[in-house]
């Protein structure tokens, strides 16, 4: 176990900073099951909080633990888990539930390759899985993807307090690349407000009328009039919370997206295009929910061509043709799985694409 | 002047009315909840962990904070509430189908932890709230509407022992099984409900209650007949008896 | 003198307090619930009950709602 609970500057692995920005950031609770490629986080959250007298459960199932967050956070708590892919498969039907139950889930996604089992590579596969998911009914969940370990911790931070904010669940999207390399970080404080959580949490009913977290409705006009209330709250997202990195956007020829990790070998592709004189332009999403459909709008209008890369068959593409709406051609290039593509095929991909 | 010598517990909403069909046992075991809870006087610092079936609706009627678990995580939920509010009493009220199907996993887990949880599972022999199907609790022979003729082996298997299989956790305090049939099985019911929850104001484990209980509109029986069955039928395979008492020294 | 309280708007009608009742002091009455189905009435001219609370004990919808004794 990595001891890397301090405020200075430490060389340390993606998966350690993001397990310990969450006990900086506040996190009372960790329940998790392991799975490669992030069991760190489970490692060092099993030493951390018991060392600080917190909450932390070695859960039997990955829904156990996912649903152990529930309860906590039905509480007003700070609760986590973290896992990957196929696990985070099993985890779904509590997301809905958590989607209407308002609950500030917070979840650690590292993604590794799929489907079914896939293997330990690293992937983009889970962008879908993320920002769709496979619950019932209609809910959002806010997705934050960060490109390097100092972007994880700050965006850890900021996945516990968009979750708190909106009482939403929260993903947290990395890779593992991300989770396991190694890279120099500062921790600084929680950058956020606590939010006050006293006039809905579960406290027991004390000099009060009891209170209920459920998602049963039977009722057709109710469930319609909550449903509204969240949708309310994903559009204040849409509108309050977007983030994203560009770069060289406007004297663009074509746009180049990407998100995650793999932006950094992008970036240095495009860097070496540039040099050679050809326009292009970066963009990054950094909230995959809510995605910055505004932004790619108006760079639409200046731009003749985006091009999508990801590694996987091509998910945030459809996103990005959403927002566009047809304004400008969508390309896409992207591999399944695995290592990412290095800058040198990057790079020839995205000349491919200029024209 | 007479003195009153019951009334409706406290811990109940004002103005509730129970939705399960006539002469459903689930009545009597809220009620004896809701008692003991009286009693003990806990009702301020409770948080339920419900689940999904006929038992779900126990939120409608008692006056304490309820978190509506997924189908069969009602003990992961309360872990979750427990250990993240160790000075609260929490439990979960489920089905058989809740507790001891879909949910065995978390159930066991919970007991094996030894969580300072109490748990009450209502064994009725079947789904309840879809319409009567075969459980995890079926009796061998039982007709449902997915064993039209009787449950067998070679198709179903062997129904599930709860009360036993939770004895066997090392983290349990104290495991029962306790039947609503007859007026003196009521007042043995109440008093392991409270055995359950005192264990758990203790903090000396999980606290667990079985009770067989009547689903007369599903079995197609009156309530009266329903009782029968639960005494000629239900009694001789799941036992009742306190199980595991680690507060008595006897009893083990 | 002993006697019950019940509440006619909760009664189902399932009828296992008629059974329970040691001095049968409860029995199907004219009046229906909102189903339709004849709900109980406590009758006991004699002012023979026991106030055991034994019919309260069974009662699965908490319709008898009170009990004395003496």
């Amino acid at each position: 176990m990595v001891e890397c609970l301090n405020k200075t500057k430490v060389l340390t692995k993606g998966n350690y900073a993001i397990a310990n920005a969450a006990v900086i950031a506040g996190c009372d609770c960790y329940f998790g099951y392991p799975i490669t490629p992030q069991s760190e986080i489970g490692e060092f959250m099993s030493g951390k909080m018991q060392e600080l007298k917190r909450a932390y459960v070695s859960a039997e199932s990955e829904l156990a633990a996912i649903n152990m967050v529930l309860g906590a956070c039905s509480t007003g708590k700070k609760a986590m888990t973290s896992s990957s892919s196929c696990a985070i498969a099993l985890m779904q039907e509590a997301l809905s539930y958590a989607t209407s139950d308002e609950l500030p889930v917070v979840l650690v996604s590292v993604m590794r390759g799929g489907p079914g089992l896939g293997n330990i590579f690293p992937s983009q596969g889970d962008y879908n899985q993320s920002t769709i998911g496979g619950g019932d009914g209609d809910y959002k969940i806010i997705v934050l993807s960060p490109s390097t370990v100092q972007e994880a911790v700050d965006l850890t931070y900021k996945t516990f307090y968009l979750a708190h904010k909106y009482r939403n669940p929260a993903i947290l999207l990395a890779d593992g690349l991300l989770g396991q390399m190694m890279e120099p970080v500062e921790f600084g404080e929680y950058p956020y407000p606590e939010v006050d959580h006293s006039d809905w949490a579960l406290l027991g009913a004390k000099n009060r009328n009891s209170r209920i977290i459920r998602s049963y409705s039977p009722q057709e006009e109710p469930q319609c009039e909550h449903i509204r209330h969240i949708f309310e709250k994903y559009r204040h997202l849409e509108e309050n919370e977007v983030m994203y990195e560009e770069i060289d956007t406007e004297d663009a020829d074509l746009v180049v997206l990407s998100f995650g990790s793999l932006s950094r070998n992008v970036k240095a592709a495009i860097k070496q295009l540039r040099e050679k004189g050809l326009k292009i332009g970066f963009f990054r999403p950094i909230t995959l929910f809510p995605f910055p459909n505004k932004r790619l709008q108006e760079i639409a209008g200046k731009t003749k061509k985006f091009l999508t890369i990801e590694v996987n068959m091509g998910q945030m593409v459809r996103d990005v043709r959403l927002a566009v709406n047809g304004k400008v051609p969508v390309e896409f290039y992207g591999k399944p799985v695995g290592s990412w593509p290095s800058v040198e095929e990057l790079a020839e991909a995205i000349e491919k694409a200029v024209i | 002047m007479a003195t009153q010598v019951f009334k409706v517990p406290d811990s109940f909403k004002k103005d509730f009315k129970y939705t399960f069909c006539p002469g459903c046992d689930h009545g009597v075991a809220i009620k004896l909840v809701a008692e003991v809870m009286d009693e003990l006087g806990i009702r301020e610092k409770t948080i339920a962990a419900t689940s999904i079936g006929c038992s779900v609706t126990i939120y409608d009627f008692l006056n304490v904070d309820a978190i509506e678990s997924p189908h069969g995580r009602a003990l992961a939920v309360a872990t979750g509430v427990k250990r993240a509010n160790p000075d609260k009493f929490v439990f979960t009220y489920s089905g058989d189908g809740d507790f001891a199907s879909i949910g065995l996993a978390e159930s066991l887990h919970a007991a094996l932890r030894g969580e300072c949880l109490s748990a009450i599972c209502i064994n009725n022999t079947t789904y309840g709230m879809t319409g009567g199907q075969l459980g995890p609790t079926t009796l061998l022979g039982q007709v449902t509407t997915t064993s039209p003729m009787g449950r067998n082996v070679e198709y179903y298997g062997y129904p599930v022992k709860i009360a036993e299989h939770v004895a066997l956790c090392d983290g349990t305090a104290f495991s029962a099984r306790v039947s609503l049939d007859t007026i003196a099985n009521i007042r043995k019911a109440k008093q392991a409900i409270k055995k359950a929850f005192e264990v758990q104001l203790q903090g000396l484990g999980f606290g667990f209650v079985e009770i067989l209980s009547t689903c007369p509109t599903n079995w197609r029986m009156s309530p009266q007949q329903a009782h029968e069955r639960v005494r000629n039928e239900m009694m001789p395979v799941f036992v009742p008896g306190v199980y595991k008492d680690i507060t008595n020294k006897e009893n083990n | 003198m002993s006697r019950i309280v019940i509440d006619s708007k909760k009664c189902k009608a399932c009828y296992l307090c008629i059974e329970e009742c040691p001095k049968k002091l409860i029995k199907i009455s004219e009046k229906t619930n909102k189903l339709g189905d004849r709900i109980v009435e406590f009758d006991d001219p004699d002012g023979i009950c026991l106030g055991c609370a034994i019919c309260a004990t069974r009662c699965p919808d908490l319709a008898i709602t009170e009990v004395y004794k003496g």
